[in-house]
């Protein structure tokens, strides 16, 4: 579904601090499979998952998605595609404080232009399934660190994306909380969605909803 | 509803979140944009009328005024002139006209006298001004005594207050029959103070002045649209030196509003970067603050042009009313009618909602264009 070859990325290039965090990475990513990437801190996992999902292009290589060269698309193109087919959930979260878990849930689809009943209907539905109803209003600085995720994975759905791309999605969750959102991930590749995450717990990397995963270290793939 | 309608109204819908997550700070600019907004609208409102009410009050005022000079100076008509004017082609009327001024030591003030023919003011009896009644207490059938320049005491009836819809032009004014004003000022028989000539056709009305400054080379034709475009120059410096004074304070307000529009929080970078990642065009990032932008300058405009309006034509513009209107004792107390210049209100609309408009694009866009993996790192 995803094909990288050859992916090389340089931050500040031509700068006297230029630094390349990918060398060269080639990669086949399956569809409606959970790939998980494992490797120490700056070892490039989370660059690779930008270039992935549309959020930056590589400085040289291509990416392929669904046979399609995207690496060199205008940002308008790319944009469209990360909108449809991409969900992110962030480390952080990023949820926009001061709105309602609702709002932040519809933010992605906004500019859709889907008319605003639908996506309110979506996003209960969302909410429902991820035992969140009860907080549908509540603004998302109000919520605890479970919500907050389970409101990014809702926002990530919302457009119904074909990949969903979860970066280091347990850092900030204890045991118990991880393991539902191992149990959420596993409902993702039942409803035959493809994941990319990242991740140096071993709670996710060792689970058993993860079907594969690549190690990194330096910018370079190091085995699975 | 299309998409596109359906998408802008998101916009809008999120814009509208926005500002109520941010309310000090949008509140507070709002407040000083809106304040900044009124004392202009207040300004040109307020002149604009002035000029407006001046101009329908000269309306009714002779086309041309004969003064005859003597020395450069301004001196009395002598008998026989009014005959050596003879008939000029287009002069519907023309009429000596009796005035001067009174100096009233009580109120300090000035008033003007003015000479009616006895069909209207009756000898003994005189019309008053509203603002001089008001300031000397008087009313119909009260009696007044003045001591003209020769120092003899002189005491009226008053028959009548004046309009106060002509108060602009009247505040002042006491009206006396010719015979009265004669003895007061002790003017001299068959002279007058001025002639006054009624033009039928506004075309002809130069020809006529040049007539009459070959007729009598030794008087100077004043018009009426002269006299207009007088008023409109008071009126237009009253402005300026408001808008002089004013200045310092407007410079600020603007450099206060330009300052928070422009100033983006590192939050606000931070809420960019998310909604680029998650699926927003650099352009729909621009417009949602093209909208903020719109909303806010947009309320202020109207919040702030519609208490101007409210504090001209309501209040009678009372901050800027005795730099505007004039320096007196007697002040005149009008309504002003309801006067609004569309190219000033366009003009009002461009220098206010643009600027701001501009002052959110610029670091909106610089954020905007920022690669969207930066929520990642």
């Amino acid at each position: 579904m995803i094909e990288l070859s050859n992916i090389r990325k340089a931050f500040n290039q031509g700068q006297s601090n230029e630094y390349w965090a990918l060398h060269g990475i080639d990669l086949a990513i399956e569809a409606g499979k959970v790939t998980a990437f494992r490797g120490p801190s700056g070892s490039g996992k989370t660059t690779l998952l930008t270039i992935v999902g549309c959020l930056s292009r590589p400085t040289s290589g291509r990416v392929r998605f669904k046979g399609e060269d995207i690496s060199a698309l205008p940002e308008r193109f790319l944009t469209d595609i990360r909108r449809q087919s991409f969900g992110f959930v962030f480390q952080q979260f990023n949820l926009i404080k001061g709105l309602s878990a609702l709002e932040n849930v519809i933010l992605p689809a906004f500019p859709t232009g889907r008319p605003r009943a639908k996506l309110v209907a979506a996003a209960t539905e969302l909410f429902e399934r991820l035992q969140l109803a009860h907080r549908l209003q509540a603004r998302v600085e109000w919520l605890s660190g479970g919500e907050q995720q389970r409101v990014a994975i809702a926002r990530a759905l919302i457009n119904d994306p074909e990949v969903i791309i979860a970066d280091e999605p347990t850092a900030n969750l204890d045991t118990a909380l991880s393991k539902e959102f191992m149990a959420i991930l596993e409902r993702f590749t039942e409803a035959g969605k493809t994941v990319l995450l990242t991740s140096h717990d071993p709670l996710v990397v060792e689970s058993s909803a993860v079907h594969r995963v690549v190690g990194m270290r330096d910018g370079r793939l190091t085995g699975e | 509803m299309s998409p596109w309608l359906e998408k802008q109204r998101h916009l809008i819908d999120f814009t509208l979140a926005s500002l109520a997550r941010r309310k000090t700070r949008n509140l507070g600019l709002l407040l000083v944009y809106t304040l900044l907004v009124f004392v202009l609208a207040s300004l040109t409102l307020f002149s604009n009328a002035l000029r407006t009410e001046a101009q329908y009050v000269l309306a009714g005022s002779p086309e041309v005024i004969l003064q005859r000079m003597v020395a450069g100076r301004h001196d009395l008509i002598p008998p026989g002139y009014l005959d050596k004017i003879g008939r000029i082609r287009g002069v519907q009327k023309k009429e000596g006209r009796l005035w001067g001024y009174y100096y009233d030591p009580v109120l300090n003030a000035n008033y003007t006298f003015m000479a009616r023919p006895a069909s209207e003011v009756a000898d003994g009896m005189i019309m008053v001004g509203e603002a001089l009644a008001r300031e000397r207490g008087l009313a119909k059938n009260n009696t007044i005594s003045f001591r003209s320049y020769s120092g003899k005491l002189f005491t009226f009836e008053v028959a009548a207050v004046l309009s106060p819809d002509a108060e602009l032009l009247s505040a002042d004014l006491v009206l006396l029959a010719e015979g009265d004003f004669r003895r007061f000022f002790e003017y001299p028989e068959g002279h007058y103070t001025d002639i006054a000539l009624s033009v039928a056709n506004p075309q002809e009305v130069r020809n006529v002045a040049a007539k009459l400054t070959a007729a009598l080379p030794d008087s100077r034709p004043i018009l009426r649209e002269e006299v207009q475009r007088t008023y409109q120059s008071i009126f237009d410096w009253r402005e300026g030196i408001m808008l002089t004074v004013l200045a310092g304070a407007i410079l600020a307000f603007a450099i206060l509003a330009w300052e928070k529009a422009a100033g983006l929080s590192a939050e606000e970078k931070r809420e960019i970067g998310i909604l680029k990642a998650i699926g927003w065009e650099t352009g729909d990032v621009i417009r949602m603050k093209v909208w903020e932008g719109l909303l806010i300058s947009l309320t202020a405009f109207l919040l702030g042009f519609l208490t101007a309006y409210v504090h001209v034509f309501h209040f009678g513009a009372a901050i800027f009313e005795p730099v505007l209107k004039g320096w007196s004792v007697l002040y005149p107390k009008f309504a002003l009618v309801p006067a609004i210049d569309g190219l000033q209100v366009a003009t009002l609309f461009f220098f206010t909602v643009f600027p701001y408009t501009a002052a959110v694009l610029v670091p909106i866009w610089r954020a905007a264009i920022t690669d969207p993996d930066a929520v990642m790192r």
